[in-house]
Order: structure tokens, then C-alpha cells, then sequence
């Protein structure tokens, strides 16, 4: 088998690359090649993964340049020269190596109203809620987000506007607004609103084109943008 | 500035948009008419002095104009500049209101008989 180059991410904001030589594998992902650094080349390596299989979102991180789920993502795909580099997600602060702060991309989503705020309680039966209904399509087609944060890492608006809450956060607010048994809209809207908000998104499509999950969050941030609109004319605080 | 504040420029960026795209069609339209036997000042003149129909037309571009330019150049001075707060809004506001000045003045020279 022949050898990868691989230069990877040491230190925090003012870190710099290391480079390793890796053995290729077939069908080695590049969480793989990260995983055999730490375990056969240098321990002190700091990387964060959960699952192995997409599901955690954990181990998103910016592979030549791009962020990516490393667990799900081919070497052969993306090392095309021959060349590795890895990376933190960009647009968050660095912890050490190989791992991001995520702690403002999750707490823009309780900025965002992400919590689910229920209108019954355990006495009531359950809500009806149709597969076919359009406001469930809608809710359903952003629900799989699993919060890798690699739309937020490649967003240009985030990097331009840090109160920008981001499209993560954005989508999963957008799931809520279509769920009928939720009794937080309006709190929420007024949450979505305005320069930190849905508003302040220009369409780049960054989010929509880099999303392991293939959902669009620009989508759902163009729902938000109509959902506020009335808000805002009705001359209420939006 | 408030969210509604922030909100309500969204939607005066995209409303101006829809008037802008509307007008430049119309302009752009005119021109290819106005130039198909040579181009005069007498002839643009001739169809602009005294019309009130061109006066307001005009009138509703500069302002469209004038609007989206403002509200476009607060939000690029806010994300490329990092120039933001009371000042930005003040020079932005300061910025369309001399966009429209010029753009009504060029209206008039145009209309008035």
C-alpha cells in the first residue's frame, strides 16, 4: 500500500500544520486517516467523533479546505493529488487540533427558539398529525439536521455577521414553525427575525451546497423570510 | 436598530427590487426605441418636457433607486467594513437622500417645460 500525505491542524487559532505519512487503505475515510494518526503516530492528537456512520455529527471538520463529515467522507474522493489536509470547522473558535468550540453554534439555537414547546400535556391524547399535511412535508424535509455544523462552518454570512444565528439553527427553527402542536411561534418568529436573523441571509446557497445530509437550509430560511413578513407589516414587534 | 426596523428595510430592499426591475425594462425598452433613427437631445426632450407621465416615472425610479442603493450599501458597509451602529445609519440614510436629490434634479431638467 502506498503512503498518504497528510498535514493536519496542531495547536489552536495560531497553531500550524503537521505532516504525517499515512498507509492507504481501500475505501478509508478520512476519519480513518485521522484515527491512525492518533493511535499509531502521535497520541496527543485531539479529534472528536462519536458514531463511525453519520448519524452524531461530531466529527465534521474542514478537509482540503472544505468542511466535511470526515467519518462518511472517501479519501479517494477528495485527495485526488495525493495530498490530505485536515483541518478544524472554520467560523468557530479551536479548542486544540482537530476540534472546534461548538458552543455558540448550539447556543444560537436556543437563541433561535430550537426547543420544542408543547400545547398539551400527557393527559391529553395524541395530536393527528398527516404525513400528506404541507406545513409536516415542510417540517420533515429539514428534520434530519444532525447538528455537524458544517453548514454554519461554510456560511459567509456567519463569517461576515457574528450574531448571525446561522443556518442550523435557522432550519431547525423553520421544522418548528411547521409542527402544529408547538405553542411557541410568535416568540419564535420575533427570535428569527431582523439582522441576526433569516433576514440577514443572501441565498449564497453555501449551507444548501455543503450539507452532508442533502438538505437545504436555504430553503427553510426562505420560509422564515415569508413567515416574518407579516410580522413585520402588521406594525407588531416582529 | 429594532428587529422590526431591520425586517421593514428587508422588505423595502425587495419591493424596490420589484419596481427597479419593472422601470429598467421600460427605460431600456425606451432606448432601443429613441435610438433607432439617431439619437437628439431635441428628440428626448421633446418627449420628456412637460409629460407628467415620464415626470412621475422617473420620479418612482429615482426613489426605488435611491432606496435599494441605501439599504444595499448599509448592509456591504456592515459585512465588508464591519461599519455598523447610529454613524452607519446616519451616512447611510445621508447617502440615499443625496442619491435622490441628484436623481430628482436630472428629473426635473428633463421634465420641466
Amino acid at each position: 500500500m502506498s503512503a498518504l500525505r497528510v498535514r493536519v491542524w496542531r495547536g489552536g487559532a495560531d497553531g500550524r500544520f503537521q505532516e504525517f505519512d499515512v498507509p492507504r487503505h481501500e475505501s478509508q475515510t478520512v476519519l480513518d486517516v485521522v484515527t491512525h494518526i492518533q493511535r499509531h503516530l502521535d497520541p496527543t492528537l485531539a479529534y472528536r467523533f462519536a458514531c463511525r456512520v453519520g448519524m452524531c455529527g461530531s466529527c465534521a471538520m474542514t478537509v482540503n479546505g472544505t468542511p466535511r463529515w470526515t467519518c462518511r467522507t472517501h479519501v479517494d474522493k477528495v485527495a485526488g493529488s495525493g495530498v490530505l489536509e485536515v483541518a478544524p470547522l472554520t467560523n468557530l473558535p479551536v479548542v486544540r487540533d482537530l476540534v472546534a468550540d461548538m458552543g455558540e453554534f448550539f447556543d444560537k439555537w436556543a437563541k433561535a427558539r430550537g426547543q420544542f414547546k408543547p400545547t398539551r400535556t400527557r393527559g391529553d391524547d395524541f395530536a393527528v398529525v398527516r404525513p400528506d399535511d404541507a406545513a409536516r412535508q415542510e417540517a420533515d424535509a429539514g428534520i434530519e439536521c444532525i447538528g455537524c455544523g458544517v453548514c454554519y462552518s461554510a456560511c459567509d454570512v456567519v463569517k461576515w455577521n457574528r450574531d448571525y444565528l446561522g443556518p442550523a439553527a435557522l432550519n431547525r427553527a423553520w421544522t418548528l414553525v411547521n409542527d402544529a402542536r408547538d405553542a411557541g411561534q410568535a416568540e419564535r418568529l420575533r427570535a428569527v427575525a431582523g439582522d441576526a436573523g433569516c433576514h440577514s441571509c443572501h441565498t449564497h446557497m453555501s449551507c444548501t451546497e455543503h450539507c452532508p445530509k442533502e438538505l437545504s437550509p436555504t430553503r427553510s430560511i426562505a420560509g422564515l423570510k415569508r413567515a416574518t413578513i407579516s410580522l413585520a407589516l402588521s406594525g407588531e414587534e416582529p | 436598530m429594532s428587529r422590526r426596523f431591520e425586517v421593514r428595510l428587508w422588505v423595502a430592499q425587495r419591493a424596490t427590487a420589484v419596481v427597479l426591475a419593472a422601470c429598467v425594462v421600460v427605460h431600456l425598452a425606451v432606448i432601443i426605441y429613441a435610438v433607432r433613427g439617431g439619437l437628439t437631445a431635441a428628440e428626448i426632450l421633446g418627449r420628456t418636457r412637460g409629460s407628467v407621465a415620464w415626470g412621475v416615472f422617473y420620479a418612482v425610479f429615482v426613489l426605488a433607486a435611491a432606496t435599494h442603493g441605501a439599504i444595499g450599501l448599509r448592509t456591504v458597509a456592515a459585512e465588508w467594513l464591519g461599519f455598523r451602529g447610529r454613524a452607519a445609519e446616519w451616512t447611510m440614510a445621508a447617502i440615499g437622500l443625496v442619491l435622490l436629490a441628484l436623481g430628482l434634479r436630472a428629473v426635473f431638467a428633463v421634465v420641466a417645460a
